[in-house]
């Protein structure tokens, strides 16, 4: 046993396994029948609703325009290609607590968007479920880009072009010849961007009211239950949130997996 | 105006599918991304430079960057330590499991920081932690105070570096080392002289990457803080408070050195990867 192995095992131990083994032992030690309970309340249901449904909006609005944007740095020339490729990062820089602040106050009512919609659609962004989604929107939108990027770059011209030769349309070229090609990318990057919306804690808190039923996501829903010292119904609720990212790093694992396994051989008739 | 707007039309090329696909890209991007980050720099100095400096008078304010600076500097030294040993343990060696390992090291980005941070109360909690008991007994305080707000920074800062390190020394193979080794240089020689060098630009890139999400982390420090203005308060957390109390100009201050810090790492970032010649290219940070 070398030192750096032991290290390893040793520090995963104490920082990984020892505070996933308290959330485990919690949350059996509370039961299975209070567990179902405590975990389909209406009030956490409701904040399933909101953070499962409104992140899958906001991964598959991503899923649309990460591609276009992808595209668009792959494929294109233009002035400002470089900053935005660099700004596309800037999600992932920018600590979330400061994106919250800056899309709150953008989207309130007197914001540089949110007086225009407000005048022209009557549309309230923050502080409501809109507001919820932006800034999924902004957290997610990274995933998608920066998975789909290098699988573009790897997709040969002439294919494209053997298809354009043989008579299809670009319409017919882009359905049929480079979409299939790109779609393990795309699932994966937007399969990351779900998890990772889900999760999302600090830019949602700021631009959500946090009101139950309305727009109160389930990572603020646990904290509030540990400021109402209701550990069981905290302990449950992480659980569910746990369990889920267990089952997407699965499905994301998968979606690569295959994604490789398609670049190496790609199926026949594509 | 018909004949200029024909005239117009000769000049700029038909819009099609080439320019609208850039369009597009750069208008989402502006509207999503480019436009909150403005608003931050806009909002710090709304009224000037004089009371943007104001701001950092404030005592609260200071004993947070203080506090965020020790989060930090705990958090980088050790997770650099782990992410070291374990690319060195790991990636030349093939054994049964390897890939499930490699997942779980990269569990922490997939956990939700506020459960990561709800794990550590259960865990220490004086009152309701599963150690809580040996904790107390001890004398020592970890939740709601600055250990467990380290260890919070540890848990969601560890992946990093390891995720940089492996794959390039899974690349470079094992060669120079078995030379050092028989030219007569112990274990840790041929670490220091061989190995660290090898990987050193991958080192300083999962170093920008810890750095930066430490500095910046929020949920799971929320959690395990208490949220105690000037003692357990540390710079996002210190956004948060001042922007919940109205106190804006203050938040927009906070935020704006925030902001800075991801400004600096972002620009690192990219001369490192231009450092690895576009090795670890168009990889995310998250």
């Amino acid at each position: 046993m070398s030192w750096s192995w032991r290290i390893t095992w040793l520090y995963l131990a104490l920082v990984l396994f020892l505070p996933l083994g308290a959330l485990a032992l919690k949350a059996a030690a509370v039961g299975p029948v209070q567990f179902w309970q405590l975990a389909t309340t209406p009030e956490a249901l409701a904040t399933y609703r909101i953070s499962f449904g409104l992140a899958l909006l906001a991964a598959l609005v991503n899923g649309v325009f990460g591609v276009v944007i992808a595209w668009a740095l792959v494929r294109c020339q233009f002035p400002g290609r470089r900053l935005l490729d660099s700004l596309i990062d800037l999600p992932f820089a920018l600590p979330t607590a400061v994106a919250g602040l800056a899309l709150a106050a953008i989207y309130s009512t007197n914001g540089w968007l949110g007086a225009p919609l407000l005048a022209l659609f009557g549309l309230k962004v923050s502080f409501t479920w809109l507001g919820v989604a932006i800034a999924m929107v902004f957290i997610s939108l990274p995933f998608v880009v920066r998975s789909v990027e290098p699988v573009l770059e790897a997709l040969e011209v002439d294919q494209e072009e053997a298809a354009w030769c043989l008579g299809a349309s670009s319409r017919q070229t882009l359905l049929k010849v480079v979409l299939p090609q790109l779609m393990p990318a795309i699932l994966a990057g937007v399969a990351q961007g779900y998890s990772r919306a889900v999760g999302e804690y600090g830019s949602v808190v700021m631009i959500s009211s946090n009101v139950p039923f309305r727009d109160l996501i389930t990572p603020t829903l646990i904290i509030q239950k540990l400021e109402e010292y209701d550990f069981a119904s905290a302990t449950v609720i992480g659980m569910v949130m746990l369990l889920f990212s267990l089952l997407s790093l699965m499905v994301i694992n998968g979606l690569q997996v295959w994604g490789r396994n398609w670049e190496a051989n790609p199926p026949q008739g594509v | 105006m018909r004949s200029w707007l024909r005239s117009m039309q000769r000049i700029l090329p038909r819009p099609s599918a080439a320019h609208l696909i850039p369009l597009i890209a750069c208008l989402y991007v502006g509207v999503i991304i480019l436009l909150p980050a403005l608003e931050v720099v806009a909002g710090a100095f709304a009224k000037g430079l004089a009371p943007f400096l104001e701001n950092f008078q404030s005592e609260e304010l200071r004993s947070a960057v203080l506090l965020t600076l020790r989060c930090t500097l705990i958090a980088v030294p050790a997770n650099t330590i782990f992410g070291l040993a374990a690319a060195t343990a790991i990636a030349r060696r093939q054994f049964p499991g390897k890939a499930l390992l490699l997942s779980v090291i990269d569990l922490p980005f997939s956990i939700s920081p506020v459960v990561v941070g709800l794990m550590l109360v259960l865990l220490y909690s004086p009152t309701n932690g599963l150690l809580g008991g040996i904790v107390s007994s001890l004398g020592w305080q970890i939740i709601f105070s600055w250990p467990g707000m380290a260890l919070a920074t540890i848990i969601v800062t560890f992946p990093f570096m390891a995720r940089e390190v492996i794959p390039l020394l899974e690349e470079e193979g094992w060669d120079q080392e078995e030379a050092a080794r028989t030219l007569g240089a112990s274990d840790w020689q041929v670490f220091w002289k061989v190995t660290l060098p090898s990987v050193r630009w991958a080192v300083l890139y999962g170093l920008i990457l810890t750095t930066a999400r430490a500095l910046g982390e929020f949920g799971a420090v929320a959690v395990v803080s208490g949220n105690i203005a000037g003692q357990t308060q540390t710079l996002p957390l210190f956004v948060e408070d001042a922007y919940k109390q109205y106190d804006t100009e203050l938040a927009y201050g906070a935020a704006l050195v925030l902001a800075g810090v991801g400004l600096v790492s972002l620009l690192l970032k990219l001369f490192v990867e231009q450092m690895l010649g576009g090795l670890r290219e168009g990889e995310p940070m998250g």
